[in-house]
């Protein structure tokens, strides 16, 4: 059931929301996530699904909207502006309790801003992003298989908590070629979607809808959203742990950034450095307790991110004072480098 | 037989059925229903000659005719 | 519940043949009662507002159609919301001006499915203009039932894209200033042009003849829609008493005097 190739990330989240069952692709052309939009075209093709080019990206996530109300796994594409102009569906779906799947491939911004890699959304994605009081489903992947691997997983979360999913991944990840074992996931059995609008026979009408009006409606329904997020944070905290054990100090970055400390505690260990890489999977729910433990050990945190300092607020919010926090950070499509993140982590130390 | 039934109180009394009947055989009554509105009458039933018009311009759905 | 509401049309059908009148009164013999669509729950609406026209006609439709278990009903943003109340059939509540992106959604993945937007004139012809026109020109198998009354009626009776000139609103005092505030919008002819658009046609709610066209006109719509034809869109010429500051009665002729001249009536686009 699975098979090796070369693949960009772009084209591993298309082909895993093929391979979970999503016949139905919604999305407006914007870079860096081209690749995926046109390969969705080429596979729904194939595979007998629904491909829109939409005439906006408010439209895709709609159509998306109407898609998982109809009860069809869904998923629809951008990058930050259009993501932007998705936050009105985005809100609208966790209202609605639909599940779906989003791919963010984040550039730099504010505004127009530009077209390189960046990790420039991290606030946007993590506090809903739109209004409201609501969470997306936030999955970070940091390479190619993960790119397949955790868009499977915000399908099947995103059923399994009737919520949406965001994949967050950038636009180094969206472009770059690695290899890639396609497989088929082994996730639990979820339950059937009764709640879906149409195929109606002998039960009462179903209605898919945002709006809860009269006393205490809305207020019964924050409740119940709230218990449901309360169940992700419980059993869905996802993280990866390198050479963390011993650390002195301990670099916490997700994505492409987390690449790049990977690189950096390679190096700094054979420096005699003594670092670690906490990598957060799940952006929301955050991994906010296995950072305390951490936080008790260590000497210093080191958070590096391709933005001026968003995920690093988290990681204050989680630690609360138990260690040192620094951070580096470069915006606006600029990378960090490895010598950038060891020079820092000295300064740690 | 004409059954003509009034659900007096979906009734806002807004008088489109009075405006269509061409029999003029109704008028608001003077009695209030539960949500304040005076709801249509039907002075007599028999000569309603089951036009439906009444029934096609009420936009609350008050009127039947069986 | 399906077969029973079978068997009650059926049983109805039946009661229905087996009176017998002379052949003179047979006629005569038409009856009304309350569509087997609308649920209980009386409308929310204004004492003389069309949106309960409107909609209990579609209810008839559906029901005449017997196809209530196939329908998918929008009630998106505006008085148009309150029909998620309202309907036996299965709804969703789409963002404002989204309705036709949302039945997009729909039907693509449940084609054989009737799939009815409902929309006013705001959500429409201003804030859903592009998902409108796209859906329009993609051709896409939904019918739109778009209620003209001219005003936003939920947020208290701000100018709307096709309020009428002079038209008093509280976002034109004085009156809709062509100048100022643009002209009137035809939905109709504005998709005219559109290869996707199949069936457009305007109609209004004034007297019982013109309820009975509108009724006609819906039930067409969702029969191309049952045979796949492509866009259609039934616009529906209908009150506001409340924001026109009007009863209902001077509402009506206010249609036939202020609208009808600027919005005519009847099939725009045929099929």
């Amino acid at each position: 059931m699975s098979e090796k190739i070369l693949m960009k990330g772009n084209e591993a989240v298309g082909e895993a929301a093929i391979y979970v069952g999503c016949r139905h692709y919604f999305g407006y052309p914007i870079t860096p996530q081209n690749e995926l939009t046109a390969y969705m075209a080429r596979r729904m093709n194939e595979v007998g699904g629904t491909f829109i080019q939409s005439e906006s990206e408010i439209a895709a996530i709609s159509m998306v909207f109407g898609a998982a109300s109809a009860g069809a796994r869904t998923m629809t594409s951008s990058s930050g502006p259009g993501i932007s102009l998705k936050q009105e569906g985005i809100s609208y779906i966790a209202g609605a309790q639909l599940p779906c799947v989003i791919v963010n491939v984040m550039r730099g911004g504010p505004g127009l801003g530009n077209i390189s890699a960046a990790q420039s959304d991290y606030f946007q994605a993590t506090r809903g992003g739109g209004h409201g009081d609501y969470y997306t489903l936030v999955l970070a992947p940091y390479n190619v298989q993960e790119m397949f691997d955790l868009t499977l997983l915000a399908f099947h979360m995103a059923d399994q908590y009737r919520m949406p999913a965001l994949l967050l991944a950038d636009g180094i990840l969206g472009q770059m070629r690695e290899p890639l074992i396609l497989h088929r996931p082994d996730f639990p059995p979820l339950p059937p979607k009764t709640w879906a609008v149409g195929r109606m026979k002998d039960r009462p009408m179903n209605l898919i809808s945002s709006i809860r009006l009269g006393e205490g409606r809305l207020e019964a329904h924050n409740h119940d959203l709230q218990r449901i997020y309360d169940e992700v944070r419980k059993n869905e905290v996802r993280f990866e742990e390198t050479h963390t054990e011993d650390a002195e100090v301990l670099l916490v970055a997700f994505g492409t950034s987390a690449r790049v400390c990977l690189g950096a505690v390679t190096e700094g260990r054979a420096q005699g450095l003594r670092i670690g890489l906490f990598r957060p999977i799940t952006l929301w729910p955050f991994p906010s307790e296995a950072l305390v433990r951490h936080a008790e050990k260590v000497r210093s945190i080191l958070v590096v991110e391709m933005n001026m300092g968003q995920m690093v607020e988290d990681v204050r919010l989680a630690v609360e004072g138990r260690c040192p926090i620094h951070f580096h950070g470069r915006p606006g499509g600029g990378l960090p480098t490895t010598r950038e993140v060891l020079e820092k982590v000295r300064e740690g130390l | 037989m004409v059954t003509f039934t009034i659900d007096v109180e979906r009734c806002k009394g807004c008088g489109l059925c009075i405006a269509h009947c061409p029999r003029k055989l109704l008028s608001l009554s003077p009695n209030l229903n539960s949500k304040g509105f005076h709801p249509v009458r039907i002075s007599d039933p028999e000569q309603c000659t089951r036009c439906l018009n009444c029934t096609t311009m009420c936009p609350d759905v008050v009127i039947s005719i069986t | 519940m399906g077969w029973r509401y079978m068997a009650e049309i059926k049983k109805k059908l039946s009661a229905k043949k087996e009176t017998s009148m002379p052949p003179s009164t047979q006629t005569h013999k038409r009856t009304f009662q309350r569509p087997k669509s609308l649920t209980d729950i009386p409308f929310r609406y204004c004492p003389g507002c069309g949106h309960g026209i409107v909609a209990r006609v579609l209810a008839e439709v559906v029901d005449e159609l017997g196809i209530r278990e196939k329908t998918i009903g929008l009630a998106p943003v505006g008085c148009a919301i309150w029909l998620e109340d309202h309907f036996e059939w299965d709804m969703v509540g789409p963002a404002h001006g989204r309705g036709p992106a949302v039945a997009t959604g729909i039907k693509r993945v449940l084609p054989d499915h009737v799939v009815l937007s409902y929309q006013g004139d705001g959500d429409l012809a201003a804030i859903g203009t592009a998902e409108m026109i796209h859906a329009a020109n993609r051709g896409e198998n939904i019918t739109v039932i778009f209620v003209n009354n001219a005003v936003y009626g939920m947020t208290q009776g701000q100018m709307a894209p096709t309020s009428m000139i002079g038209q008093e609103t509280t976002t034109t005092p004085g009156g809709r200033d062509a100048k100022r505030d643009g002209f009137p919008l035809r939905v109709c002819e504005l998709l005219s042009s559109l290869e996707g658009a199949v069936y457009l046609t305007r109609t209004t709610i004034t007297s019982p003849k013109h309820v009975r066209a509108t009724k006609r006109a819906i039930r067409k719509a969702i029969e191309l829609q049952m045979q796949g034809a492509g866009f259609t869109l039934v616009e529906v010429l209908s009150t506001c008493p409340t924001n026109w500051r009007m009863n209902p009665l001077q509402a009506m002729e206010w249609i036939e005097k202020e609208m009808v001249s600027y919005y005519p009536l009847g099939e725009i686009k045929g099929a």
